[in-house]
C-alpha cells in the first residue's frame, strides 16, 4: 500500500514533457553540490601540494600536483597546534559524557507521567529554548563559579540543550510503561531499570544527541574566545581563528620547534590546520546522517 | 534522578536571567555583585537618547534580517521543491548528503574556507589576477558585507533547512495531485495549488520563530570577520554588547541593551503567534 501510493505521488508531481525541465533541474543540482564540494577539494589539495606548486599558484591550489605531507608533519611536531587537538578532543569527549548523562537522566525523568515535579519541570525545559538570558549575564555567572580559564567553562553551561531533552523524551515516552512495570515487579530500582532497561533500548537516539553534542563541543568557539584566555588552554577552533582567518604566522616557536628555514609555505599549514579541524566531523558525519533526519522528526512533532 | 540535568539548566540557563539585574546597577568587575549601586534606568538611556552606535548597530541588524528573511527564508524551500520533484530516489539522497554537510561546520572553518576562495590571494583573485583583470576586495568592503554574510548563510545552511521541509512534502495526500490531474492542471498549477498550499502552515510557523530571532543575526560569523570591513559596517546588536561590554567595560550599558533585545525577540513570537491564530494557522504554540 505504502509503495503504490508513493509511485502514484511521485508520477503525480513528475510527468508531463519533462525532458527539458529534468536538463535544467540536473544542471542546478550539479552546481549546488560542485558549490560545497570544491572548496574542500581545493582546502585538501593545498595542504598536501608540493611547495613549488603552492608558491606558483599564489598560496591556493584546486588539484595537488604531488603527495606531501610536510605540512601535516610540521603540525605534529609537538607544537600550538597538536596542543588545541588535545584540548579539543577532552572538551568534546568530556563535554558529550557530562551531556549525555544529564539529558538522559532529565528527559527520562519527564517521559514517565506522574514523577515528581513533571509540569513545572518540562516547562522549565520548554522556556529555556526559547529564551537565551544575554551574554553579559552569562559571562557573570561563569565568572562568579570562577571557571574563567577553566575547561568546564566550555562544558558546563553548554551541557543541557533542552531540544535535546526534549527529543530523548519523547523517544522514551514510546517505550511502554508495562516493559518498566515488569522490570520493577522483578525488583528492579530506578536507576537499574534506567541503565539496564531504557539506555539499551534508545541507543539509536543517544548515538544522534551524542553526535549532535559532539559536533557542538568540537565547533565551539566563542565561548572559548570569551572564557579561556590562557593559550595552553585554546581548542583548535581559537587556533584556526588566530592563524588562518587572522593569518598570523605560525613561527617555528609555535610549530614546536621545527627549523625555520625548511617551514612549508604557509598556506599549506594553514589548510592542514583547516583539514585537521575537519576530519572528525566527516568521519562522524555518516553515522549522523543515517539517523538524524528521522531523530529530529520525532522530536519535532511529538514534543 | 532529573536532577543534576535541572541543575545544570538552572545554573547555566536560570540564574544567569537574575544576572540581568546589573543592567539596573553601576556594575565594576571587581566589586561583589550584590554590592554595585543602583542607578534605576540610567543604562537603558542609550538606547532611549538614540546614542549614534547603538542606532548603527540596531539599523545594520535590521538590514541584515530583512535582507535574509527575503534571501535566505525561501532558498530551502526553492531547493526542496526541487528535490522533492526528482524521479530518482538515489541521486536525491546523494544530493541530500552533500548539501547538509556544511550545516556541521564551525562558523570558523566556514569562513576560513570563504577566504581561501574570496581573499586577495584566494582562487576567484588569482583567476582575475591571471587573466589581467583586477582583483575584487570581497571581504573588506564595507558595502557588500551583507552580501558576504548571506552567501556564507546560504552556504552553510541551505541544505540543512530542507529537511523539516522535505517531511512536510510527503505529508502530502498523493490523492490531491490525482485530482488536479483531472481536472486538467499543468505541473506548474499542481505545484500551486497543491503544494504550495500543503506547506503553508509549516512555512509560517518557521517565519514566526525566525520572527523572534530578528534581532539575533550572525553573531560569531560577524565577530569573526568585523576586523576586515570594521565596525560602522557590520555592527549589530550582538556585537555592540560584546565589544562595549566585555571588551570596552561598559557592563550595565551592555547588559541594558541585552535584555531590551531579548524581551523584543519574546514579544515578537508572543505577537507573530497572536496574528497567525488570527489568520486561522497554527503557529509555534496553541493558546
Amino acid at each position: 500500500m505504502t509503495t503504490s501510493t508513493s509511485v502514484v505521488k511521485q508520477k503525480g508531481i513528475d510527468d508531463g514533457p519533462a525532458m527539458p525541465a529534468r536538463v535544467v533541474k540536473g544542471v542546478v543540482l550539479l552546481i549546488c553540490c560542485a558549490v560545497v564540494i570544491v572548496p574542500f577539494i581545493g582546502v585538501i589539495s593545498t595542504s598536501i601540494a608540493s611547495q613549488e606548486h603552492v608558491t606558483n599558484s599564489g598560496g591556493f591550489v584546486l588539484w595537488p600536483d604531488a603527495l606531501n605531507l610536510d605540512s601535516y608533519k610540521t603540525i605534529f611536531n609537538g607544537g600550538v597546534v597538536q596542543r588545541a587537538l588535545m584540548v579539543s578532543f577532552v572538551i568534546t569527549l568530556g563535554g558529550t559524557l557530562i551531556s549525555l548523562a544529564g539529558s538522559t537522566m532529565l528527559a527520562y525523568g519527564l517521559s514517565r507521567s506522574g514523577s515528581f515535579g513533571q509540569r513545572p519541570i518540562l516547562l522549565i525545559v520548554l522556556f529555556s529554548i526559547l529564551f537565551s538570558p544575554g551574554l553579559i549575564p552569562n559571562y557573570l555567572v561563569v565568572k562568579e563559579f570562577g571557571l574563567l580559564d577553566s575547561l568546564l567553562a566550555l562544558i558546563l553551561p553548554t551541557a543541557i540543550s533542552g531540544f535535546n531533552v526534549i527529543v530523548l523524551r519523547s523517544f522514551f515516552m514510546g517505550i511502554p510503561d508495562s516493559v518498566l512495570d515488569s522490570a520493577r515487579i522483578d525488583g528492579a530500582g530506578d536507576f537499574r531499570i534506567f541503565w539496564s532497561i531504557v539506555l539499551p533500548l534508545s541507543r539509536a537516539v543517544l548515538a544522534v544527541v551524542g553526535l549532535f553534542y559532539a559536533v557542538g563541543y568540537w565547533n565551539a568557539f566563542f565561548n572559548a574566545m570569551l572564557y579561556i584566555n590562557d593559550t595552553a588552554k585554546w581548542p583548535l577552533q581559537l587556533v584556526l581563528r588566530t592563524y588562518v582567518i587572522n593569518n598570523t604566522e605560525l613561527s617555528a616557536g609555535d610549530l614546536g620547534g621545527a627549523s625555520a628555514d625548511q617551514l612549508p609555505p604557509q598556506e599549506s599549514i594553514q589548510m592542514a590546520i583547516l583539514v585537521v579541524s575537519l576530519v572528525p566531523i566527516l568521519i562522524v558525519y555518516p553515522f549522523l546522517q543515517r539517523h538524524f533526519a528521522k531523530g529530529m522528526l520525532t522530536g519535532a512533532v511529538k514534543g | 534522578m532529573a536532577l543534576p540535568g535541572l541543575v545544570l539548566l538552572l545554573a547555566f540557563h536560570y540564574l544567569p536571567l537574575l544576572g540581568n539585574l546589573i543592567a539596573f546597577q553601576e556594575y565594576l568587575p571587581f566589586v561583589p555583585l550584590g554590592r554595585s549601586a543602583w542607578v534605576g534606568l540610567d543604562n537603558f538611556a542609550v538606547i532611549f537618547n538614540g546614542d549614534a552606535e547603538f542606532l548603527n548597530a540596531l539599523k545594520n541588524t535590521l538590514l541584515i534580517t530583512i535582507v535574509q528573511v527575503i534571501f535566505v527564508f525561501p532558498a530551502p524551500i526553492a531547493l526542496a521543491l526541487l528535490l522533492n520533484s526528482l524521479l530518482s530516489e538515489r541521486i536525491k539522497r546523494v544530493v541530500q548528503s552533500v548539501l547538509y554537510l556544511p550545516h556541521f561546520l564551525s562558523w570558523v572553518i566556514v569562513i576560513a574556507i570563504f577566504q581561501q576562495i574570496l581573499g586577495g590571494s584566494g582562487l576567484i583573485n588569482n583567476f582575475l589576477r591571471e587573466h589581467g583583470m583586477g582583483t575584487i576586495d570581497f571581504l573588506g568592503n564595507p558595502d557588500g558585507f551583507i552580501a558576504l554574510l548571506t552567501s556564507q548563510v546560504i552556504w552553510k545552511d541551505t541544505g540543512w533547512g530542507t529537511i523539516l521541509f522535505l517531511a512536510a512534502l510527503t505529508q502530502i495526500d498523493p490523492g490531491l495531485y490525482e485530482a488536479a490531474r483531472v481536472d486538467g492542471a499543468s505541473r506548474w498549477r499542481q505545484l500551486w495549488h497543491v503544494t504550495v498550499p500543503g506547506i503553508r502552515g509549516l512555512i509560517i510557523l518557521l517565519l514566526i520563530l525566525r520572527l523572534g530571532d530578528s534581532l539575533t543575526v550572525g553573531f560569531e560569523q560577524i565577530i569573526l570577520q568585523q576586523n576586515l570591513v570594521g565596525r560602522p559596517a557590520s555592527e549589530v546588536l550582538d556585537t555592540y554588547v560584546y565589544n562595549n561590554g566585555v571588551l570596552a567595560g561598559q557592563w550595565g550599558v551592555s547588559a541594558a541593551v541585552g535584555l531590551v533585545k531579548g524581551l523584543i525577540g519574546v514579544a515578537l513570537v508572543i505577537g507573530a503567534n497572536k496574528v497567525a491564530h488570527i489568520f486561522g494557522e497554527a503557529g509555534v504554540y496553541k493558546k
